[in-house]
């Protein structure tokens, strides 16, 4: 599904991204976790095509496709979505209109957005004074009706109240695992995701296949998503390098 | 009143008077445009050409889910039809001639020597629409009214009156055009507008001048108690050099006035949009929106809010994209209160598209063209509310030829 070879990345002529190495295959749900700064949203970042992220080495392959200089929109095409972690707000501009014209006009907008308890929030200027835990829900509306097939998730947990949680993470669960095919593998498990996690906590939702660890612009190491997620929280990102390498 | 000498003799005086803002031009190289032309029974018996050019400004020939219809082709009413009963519609002149009384208003909101263009109007006699809306009077429907241009090199003076009688109700919706008889040419429009105690008015304009077309109109407004006054401006299309800075009046208690102005400032165009809400009365209400976008030609947004009685709020806001190396442009939002019971507040910005807004959109699957033309549309008529459907579809044009993604 993606492959990512030595990818180097300057934001602003300073090296963020030195030289990272990630698969995710066909299917799988991978996790990345890494400390504050460490370069994970650059990545997701970079992987969606946004402008302030320059790609100075390496590739990135999606769906076997060279795609690392392909406008933004041809990648979302393509069957990419992202799910920010701070998205921008934009006066003027009503939820209702870019969810429209993020989906093909074969869900229902409103149902959708009941679903997500975010059918008030239709005519409001997109994320324009929205809380945390609504930022994630408009996310979230936006993603169902694009309905990608492989996600990039920057954070689901983060910021979202105890209450919503819980929305959040069936909300993911559903969109990751619902039986809608993608075209190139048929069964149950045809999406695929990247999905970063500060915490873990998103781990109780999806059943993730396999886990890196990046710091200061590196993977340093991947492994099983639980034995990765405990080596963390037992002896912190430092020990990490020594962490188990399983084959993918 | 003052009497019709004393009325001329100001006017004389100030005919090389030049306007306080914009461009200024020699009323000797324009003639005054005839004031003598075919009238038409129904709208639908205009010539097709003089048909398309109204529709292009949004005013429909078959009048349909209209209330009345009044189109002025260079200097002459060329047709007016009133469909309710509540509600007169008639050339001004006429309308003088009818009511003794309508000297208290005429020429009261705007004075006749405010500057030229306003005394060139009064001394070549100007006719214009005269709307009275009776008390007590809801007008389903909205009134329209047009204002074309249709010989080259002419002067178009209007003098339009209309009052909104205790608790009534108007919508208007006026397009003005120059035909493609005419591009430089220039439109001096005079509009007095009365909306007296409860009653409530809500006027929208959309314009499609020449590249050459001088505008200059000149509006005055006066509220009376609990009265409401809604003003929305749209200005899509290239123009030569459009200059409007009306002035509002709120005397009575409990007033409220909102002023909408949406333009688009195309290259060799000379856009300054302003207007000015002065509150005389306690717990009046101002707000004045203008959003604005240049193509690489003149923008200036204007906004002055007077608090001239306690209890007041009024809020000013412009914000202005630009969309171009070229063109230039001013906002210049201004305050000024005698009490400190007022809340007044303002927020002015200008600056290009967010790169981050518009990457966002294309994460969504929209080309780079869609997801502009989504913001730019979203910016210019999204933060204001209740904007009629004829100005919204203008809009919604003008943001897909204008091509704004490149
Ligand atoms: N837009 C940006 N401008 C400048 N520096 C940035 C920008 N985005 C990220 N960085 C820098 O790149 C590094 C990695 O940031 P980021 O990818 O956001 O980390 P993470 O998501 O792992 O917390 C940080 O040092 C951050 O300051
Ligand atoms: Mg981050």
């Amino acid at each position: 599904m993606l492959r990512i070879e030595d990818l180097h990345v300057e934001v602003d002529g300073r090296e963020v991204l030195s030289g990272v190495d990630l698969e995710v295959p066909a299917g799988h749900t991978c996790v990345l976790f890494g400390p504050n700064g460490s370069g994970k949203s650059t990545l997701l970042h970079t992987i969606m095509g946004f402008g302030q992220y320059e790609v100075t080495k390496g590739r990135i392959l999606f769906l076997g496709r060279d795609v690392t200089h392909l406008p933004i929109h041809e990648r979302a095409r393509m069957g990419m979505g992202i799910m920010l972690q701070r998205p921008p707000n934009i006066v003027g501009l009503r939820l209702n209109d870019l969810v429209v014209a993020a989906g093909d006009g074969h869900l229902d907008t409103e149902e959708t957005a009941k679903a997500l308890n975010m059918d008030r929030f239709l005519e409001r200027d997109i994320n324009v004074g929205f809380s945390g835990g609504e930022i994630k829900r408009s996310e979230l509306l936006q993603l169902s009706m694009q309905e990608p097939c492989f996600f990039l998730l920057d954070e689901p947990e983060s910021g979202v109240d105890m209450e919503s949680i819980d929305l959040v993470g069936r909300k993911i669960h559903s969109m990751l695992y619902d039986k809608k095919g993608c075209g190139w593998e048929k069964g149950d498990r045809s999406k695929s995701a990247l999905v970063i996690t500060h915490t873990g906590k998103v781990l109780d939702y999806i059943d993730a296949d396999c886990a890196y660890v990046i710091r200061g612009g590196r993977i340093m190491c991947s492994g099983r998503p639980r034995d990765i997620l405990r080596d963390i929280q037992e002896r912190g990102y430092g020990e990490c390098i020594k962490c188990r390498m399983v084959k993918l | 009143m003052p009497d019709g000498q004393a009325l001329r003799r100001r006017a004389e005086e100030a005919l090389k008077r030049k306007g306080a803002f914009g461009r200024d031009y020699d009323l000797d190289e324009f003639e005054p445009g005839s004031s003598e032309g075919d009238t038409y029974e129904t709208l639908e018996d205009i010539t097709p050409e003089q048909k398309q050019t109204m529709m292009n400004v949004g005013v429909l020939p078959s009048a349909e889910e209209r209330s009345g219809s009044l189109v002025y082709v260079d200097n002459a009413v060329v047709h007016q039809s009133s469909a309710d009963q509540g509600m007169e519609l008639l050339p001004t002149l006429d309308a003088m001639e009818r009511y003794d009384w309508l000297s208290d208003y005429s020429w009261r909101a705007v004075p006749v020597d405010k500057d030229k263009y306003t005394a060139r109007a009064y001394l070549e006699g100007a006719n214009g629409y005269f709307i009275r809306v009776k008390a007590g009077r809801k007008v389903e429907f909205p009134v329209q009214t047009c204002m074309m241009i249709d010989t080259e090199k002419r002067t178009q003076h209007t003098h339009n009156i209309i009052i909104v009688e205790e608790g009534a109700s108007l919508d208007i919706i006026t397009g003005c055009a120059t035909s493609s008889h005419a591009n430089e040419s220039l439109h001096l429009g005079m509009s007095e507008i009365y909306v007296l105690d409860g009653g409530s008015l809500s006027f929208s304009m959309i314009h499609n001048w020449g590249e050459k077309t001088g505008v200059r109109p000149r509006t005055g407004v006066e509220l009376g108690k609990e009265a409401s006054f809604v003003n929305n401006y749209v200005i899509m299309k290239p123009a030569g050099s459009v200059q409007s800075y009306p002035t509002c009046q709120l005397n009575g208690e409990g007033a409220a006035a909102k002023f909408n102005s949406i333009a688009i400032s195309h290259p060799g165009s000379e856009i300054d949009l302003g207007s000015q809400v002065i509150m005389n009365a306690p717990h009046s209400a101002a707000e004045i929106l203008s959003r604005s976008i240049t193509l690489g030609g003149e923008m200036i947004a204007r906004g002055r809010l007077v608090g001239n009685a306690p209890d007041i709020r009024a809020h000013l806001e412009c914000r202005s994209l630009i969309m171009s190396e070229e063109g230039r442009t001013l906002a210049i939002p201004e305050l000024e209160a005698m009490y400190p019971d007022v809340e007044m507040t303002h927020e002015a910005a200008v600056g290009k598209i967010a790169r981050e807004q518009v990457e966002y959109l294309m994460a969504r699957g929209l080309d780079e063209d869609e997801a502009v033309g989504m913001i730019v549309r979203g910016f210019l008529e999204g933060s204001i509310r209740g904007l009629p459907e004829s100005l919204r579809q203008e809009i919604d044009d003008a943001v897909s030829m204008a091509n704004l993604g490149n």
